[in-house]
């Protein structure tokens, strides 16, 4: 038996273009809380799925209990001992609580499913996590909290040796929470080793006795928590120094084009009140959850919306569909290209024009040599690079892709464009292009708005930045505020207050 | 564009395959290919064929039409009722009836998909076809009906020329039909609309293309299709029959589209691959007439045909998607 329960050593796992970790350390012990934190793609899903061996490693070792492991596939890691409650629970809704616990562990009586010990069973173990919930009732009808348990009761049930915690506190109210910190203890208190992956630094400093920052793909530092404050947290976590690879160019800032006042979506936005301007960037930054992305597909029409106001160039709009939206002159480059971005198996020809067939048409008819002018000019002057305009787009690589929605867009002829997260999973040529025609676009006066979980990109495009928390703007920062540097940014993001 | 909505090398398959099947059953049976017998499969192609267009533009929306059958018999034995019943003599009126009757069917099953927001089309057309069964056996009293105005028979019924006993105006009809949707799926708006809802319905709806509007239109013609699939009947039989609602021509217009390169994920089809689909369809109908081949083995073997070509589209599918992640990792 080793020190740790479970130990990862220089984990390195690629992707397609990426590494997405690089020499990883975890140690987390028995019988201890371990925090896990890091901004936004700084490798935490990524650890998770090769702890659970949704991923193999390429280059690297796993420990569990000082033995080696390897991981091929998620039912040898949970047979390793290490469970994973995600952040998206695994809850069949209809199913009861016992049915729940012992999906696919089934205790039986010869053939037949033996559910009065399962009952039992599932009624004792939830009983030790503090719920006392009757374990024939479909789980759908039990409050998130429990559902949580249920998972947890799960890993308790095959004698979890580690249990991973994704975020499990963006789902629940203030007394699940307390609960679900209680029980924590109480599994820390039998020996259980707890990797406690959180976006709030409260709850860290509340429940965890070692925190290990990641940054980048790679292991920055693991401290005891009285060893970390707020501040060297955060500093650890961006610590990076900014070259600049922003080719920002400044436009005339204009007129406000869009103005959004206290707009809500029950249990999501919370409020949400901002300007933009046009000529100017404006960069939408927070953590993912924070409800930007929530937020411009509500001024787009894509969602309804309970409440708030929209101004268009100063004129109240009430925008019910995306299509009202682009005839109001606004575009939104959706951050799921391929699941809302793109038709796949259609051509870049028709891919282009989706968004203006008006513009392309002669009455009902297509005029196809419009299209082809058209199309051939997006396809030089953004670089697309394709044989021809009728590749199929599910050919192209993301950045073509990528650059595919923006033609398509630009054919909108919007005044405001919102981009959300127009550089994700493209490479780095191609991001410097995109970054080109935010640059022409607020040249020629109009209005840009950037959502970026990146905040090298936020600092490096935005002229200014409004930084979003839990469905409300915590902070607006100039570009030529003191604030407009990432340390300060990121404390907004993480629920701290800038002075002015 | 258009070439390129489904694989040239599929599209030659199913010729080949049409082919072969004549070769085959021009070698067992010698009557196969006399002119009359050419003629007739002419008229069987035509009936499924115009079912077969409302199903291909639901089959490309990623959704299905399971009620034209029915709506088809449905519209014959309404015009058979508003002639006995209420003495409209007027086949123009009939059909013309028969027409906005179907088209309001279709449009029902297209609202209640994208304003009630139904969970899948299979649903509403299912229970609409039983509800049209009943109702085409309600306005008949379950009777059949005959003696239609000349001109309502006129689709079904009438030959130009001499060769074979005349070329169906029906067929002809198919044909003009045919290519009028093969521009407006090619060259219109509407018909790239169609194709963009198919293959991805949210990029489409956040593009400005207003998806439900497209759906509605694609069941509402799909119902005014089966209106005029109803009509022809009427002049290839002479009669209106209720009972008929439960024939199996909903799964031969599936069949046909599929058969076509059409899928069931969306996004794919076009109206040549679905006319060979039809000739398929009635070839093989015609030659097991041919060979004396039992009306319960034809099902048998139609059915496997159906699965067998949903399994080459899935296939196909799948060898795309390979590709496809073949391409990326590079």
């Amino acid at each position: 038996m080793g020190e740790y329960v479970v130990e990862l050593k220089n984990i390195t796992k690629r992707f397609p273009g990426v590494v997405a970790l690089k020499d990883m350390q975890l140690a987390v012990k028995p019988g201890e809380i371990h925090g896990l934190i890091g901004e936004n793609g700084a490798g935490k899903s990524t650890l998770i799925k090769v702890l659970t061996g949704v991923h193999m490693a390429d280059e690297g070792e796993i420990y569990v209990s000082g033995e080696k492991m390897v991981f091929k596939n998620p039912n040898e890691s949970k047979a390793a001992g290490i469970a994973c409650v995600y952040q998206e629970l695994n809850i069949e809704k209809l199913l009861s609580v016992t049915d729940n616990i012992f999906i696919n562990k089934w205790l039986k009586k010869g053939t037949l499913l033996d559910y009065d010990t399962m009952h039992a069973k599932a009624k004792e173990v939830m009983e030790s996590l503090g719920q006392d919930v009757d374990p024939r009732k479909p789980a759908g009808t039990l409050g998130m909290g429990i559902q949580q348990m249920i998972e947890i009761a799960k890993a308790v049930l095959i004698d979890a040796k580690m249990i991973i915690m994704d975020e499990p506190t963006s789902s629940l109210g203030e007394k699940e929470v307390e609960q679900l910190m209680k029980t924590c203890r109480e599994l820390k208190a039998r020996g259980i080793g707890i990797l406690f992956v959180s976006h709030k630094l409260e709850e860290l400093f509340e429940l965890c006795d070692r925190v290990t920052v990641i940054r980048d793909g790679q292991y920055i530092e693991t401290r005891d928590i009285k060893d970390w404050t707020n501040d060297s947290l955060i500093t650890a976590m961006v610590g990076r120094t900014l070259e600049n690879q922003f080719p920002k160019e400044f436009g005339v800032k204009g007129d406000c084009m869009l103005k959004v006042e206290d707009l809500s979506i029950g249990g999501v936005l919370h409020g949400v009140s901002f300007e933009a301007y046009g000529g100017q960037i404006l960069g939408m930054s927070g953590l993912v959850g924070a409800g930007r992305t929530e937020t411009v597909r509500a001024i787009f029409g894509a969602d309804p919306i309970d409440g708030g106001k929209i101004y268009i160039k100063g004129k109240e709009t009430k925008i019910k569909s995306p299509k009202q939206a682009i005839k109001e002159g606004i575009a939104l480059l959706t951050e799921d290209r391929k699941g809302s971005g793109l038709v796949l198996g259609e051509s870049i020809r028709t891919n282009l024009i989706m968004s203006s067939f008006k513009k392309h048409s002669d009455g009902p008819f297509l005029n196809e040599k419009r299209i082809e002018e058209t199309g051939q000019g997006h396809i030089q002057s953004l670089r697309i690079k394709t044989p021809s305009i009728d590749e199929i787009v599910g050919q192209l690589s993301g950045g073509n892709q990528q650059k595919v929605v923006i033609g398509k867009w630009i054919n909108s002829d919007a005044d405001i464009y919102i981009f959300d997260e127009p550089t994700r999973g493209i490479d780095v040529g191609a991001k410097v292009e995109v970054y080109n025609v935010m640059n022409s676009l607020v040249k020629a006066g109009k209005c840009v708005i950037m959502i970026s979980s990146e905040m090298p990109e936020i600092l490096g495009m935005s002229d200014r930045v409004v930084v979003m928390r839990g469905g409300k703007v915590m902070a607006t920062v100039e570009r030529d505020s003191k604030h407009f540097n990432q340390e300060d940014i990121m404390k907004a993001a993480w629920g701290g207050t800038l002075d002015d | 564009m258009t070439k390129k909505k489904s694989g040239s090398g599929f599209q030659l398959g199913t010729i080949l395959a049409l082919v072969i099947m004549c070769v085959f059953l021009a070698l067992s049976n010698s009557n196969f290919y006399s002119p009359s017998n050419i003629m007739s499969i002419f008229k069987q192609t035509a009936f499924n064929a115009f079912l077969a267009v409302g199903m291909l533009l639901c089959l490309i929306t990623a959704g299905i039409d399971l009620s034209v059958g029915a709506n088809a018999v449905f519209c014959a034995c309404l015009m058979g009722a508003l002639k006995e019943s209420f003495g409209i003599n007027s086949g123009i009126l009939l059909m013309l009836i028969a027409v906005v009757a179907g088209g309001l069917v279709g449009f029902i099953n297209g609202t209640l998909l994208t304003r009630l927001h139904l969970p899948h089309p299979f649903v509403s057309t299912l229970g609409m076809k039983n509800v049209l069964w009943g109702m085409a056996l309600l306005v008949t009293s379950s009777k059949m009906i005959n003696n239609f105005p000349k001109s309502v028979e006129f689709l079904g019924n009438q030959t130009i020329g001499t060769f074979g006993g005349g070329f169906p105006v029906g067929f002809i009809v198919i044909l003009v039909l045919y290519v009028i949707m093969h521009i407006f799926l090619g060259k219109t708006a509407l018909g790239r609309s169609i194709y963009c809802a198919g293959g991805n319905m949210e990029a489409s709806r956040l593009s400005g293309i207003n998806t439900a509007n497209v759906l509605t239109f694609c069941y509402t013609l799909s119902g005014i299709m089966a209106a005029l699939a109803g009509i022809y009947s009427i002049g290839r039989s002479g009669i209106c029959n209720g009972a008929n609602a439960t024939q199996p021509y909903d799964t031969d217009a599936i069949a046909a589209c599929i058969i076509g390169g059409a899928s069931f994920t969306g996004g794919k089809g076009t109206m040549f691959g679905t006319m060979l689909g039809c000739l398929i369809i009635a070839v093989l109908r015609n030659g097991f007439a041919m060979l004396s081949i039992d009306s319960s083995v034809q099902n048998i073997v139609l059915g496997l045909v159906i699965i067998l070509a949903v399994l080459m589209d899935v296939i196909r599918a799948q060898m795309d998607a390979k590709r496809r992640r073949l391409a990326a990792g590079k």
